[in-house]
């Protein structure tokens, strides 16, 4: 019976999922406490930037993460259209508007810290175009995939967007390098190691992990209402 | 020969996924490099010696502020703007970001007027990828290892 081929794998990951959680979610929480506590109260200030650097410990994970996520999307996009995983849907459906918070947190802080360090809030430079771009694929992801009446073929298409839109991540990575731009180059992943000082990077990997923690989280919480919804959907369909 | 494994329809999709990628990456690689000229934000002055902008045209110039060429002139402020080859005056009437400072790398937004000084209607701040605590700089510089192109604040 197809039914049970696809609640196969999915209700397995359900019981995983509902071990893991409670654990994870106490894990992430104790880290998102002491990640804030150590970036905005005991780290130093920047030589030239003084407190408003602060803000990169929330703009920087954010923007890393909103890319590791739509790299996540365009993975589960591919197992759906290549293998069929009947998982890959559900998640990537769960995946998208997590990721689309993060893009809009990295937005939204980096043009407050914009403000004051360079005097504007946004200008169009390759690399602010490219990750407005990014969020609004995920924009995109979200309404495609609930734009039929027939959830799968929604599924395909947001799959599909997901596959070409994920040709962007690098683009915005590299953007900094390859054209000038208001945005200055990449502080971590470079040739030379980090530019920040280690009083400075610490708190930002922590940082990383925290929200990375927060994400496969609240990805695995939303991945089970999923499974949970279209339970209910074939069951009412059967009716 | 080697026996070709039969196409089953999965090894068929990926496939078609990858060829698909490849092709909408190379699509991608091409429109970007075509349209590198456009998206270019900034031109330092040197660029622009080699481009003859016409005066009146909007376009941006980055570089760093000369040092010991800021002169204020009441709400007025003239520097130049070197990439360390070439330079151009610039003047600006309004409110600088906090970060402006000689040796700063700025990014002004005007026009060319007919004697060639840039009137810049914005003024923006560009800083550079490191960040440090303030002991750290001053430490830094002290021993000299490391020069600092933006002079510390204030």
């Amino acid at each position: 019976m197809a039914d049970l081929h696809f609640l196969a794998n999915p209700a397995r990951f359900r019981r995983f999922s509902q071990r893991v959680l409670p654990a994870l979610s106490i894990v992430t929480a104790l880290a998102l406490a002491i990640g804030l506590y150590w970036g905005l109260v005991v780290a130093p200030p920047d030589y030239q930037q003084g407190d408003t650097v602060r803000i990169m410990f929330l703009h920087v994970p954010t923007a890393s993460l909103a890319m590791g996520g739509y790299l996540l999307l365009a993975a589960l996009g591919a197992s759906l259209l290549v293998w069929r995983h009947p998982l890959a849907a559900l998640m990537a459906r769960a995946t998208a508007p997590v990721g689309a918070t993060y893009a809009a947190v990295c937005l939204i802080t980096g043009s407050l810290w914009g403000r004051p360090m360079w005097g504007t809030y946004w200008v169009w430079d390759a690399r602010l175009t490219s990750f407005l771009l990014l969020f609004f694929l995920y924009l995109g992801h979200i309404a495609l995939s609930r734009a039929y009446d027939d959830s799968e073929r929604g599924d395909r298409a947001a799959a599909i967007l997901a596959i070409v839109g994920a040709i962007n991540v690098p683009i915005i990575k590299f953007s900094v390098d390859w054209w000038n731009t208001l945005h200055q180059p990449a502080s971590i992943m470079r040739m030379g190691g980090p530019s920040i000082d280690p009083s400075l990077l610490w708190p930002l990997f922590w940082m990383m992990g925290a929200l990375a923690l927060l994400f496969v989280t609240l990805v695995l919480l939303r991945t089970e209402t999923e499974i949970d919804r279209r339970r209910l959907e074939i069951a009412e369909n059967q009716d | 020969m080697t026996p070709k494994r039969k196409m089953t329809p999965k090894r068929k999709r990926l496939w078609l996924l990858i060829g698909s990628l490849c092709v909408l990456g190379a699509a991608a690689a091409l429109v970007l490099s075509a349209l590198s000229d456009n998206i270019v934000f900034f031109y330092s002055p040197s660029q622009l010696a080699e481009k003859h902008v016409p005066p009146e045209r909007r376009f941006r110039l980055g570089g760093l502020v000369e040092e010991g060429s800021v002169r204020k002139e009441g709400s007025e402020v003239r520097f130049r703007i070197t990439d360390l080859n070439r330079s151009l005056e610039v003047v600006y009437r309004g409110i600088l970001p906090d970060l402006f400072r000689e040796g700063q790398g700025v990014i002004a937004e005007g026009a060319l007027d007919r004697d060639g000084v840039f009137m810049a209607r914005e003024v923006l701040a560009k800083h550079d990828e490191k960040y440090m605590p303030p002991e750290v700089a001053k430490a830094l510089k002290e021993s000299g290892r490391w020069q600092e192109g933006e002079g510390t604040k204030k």
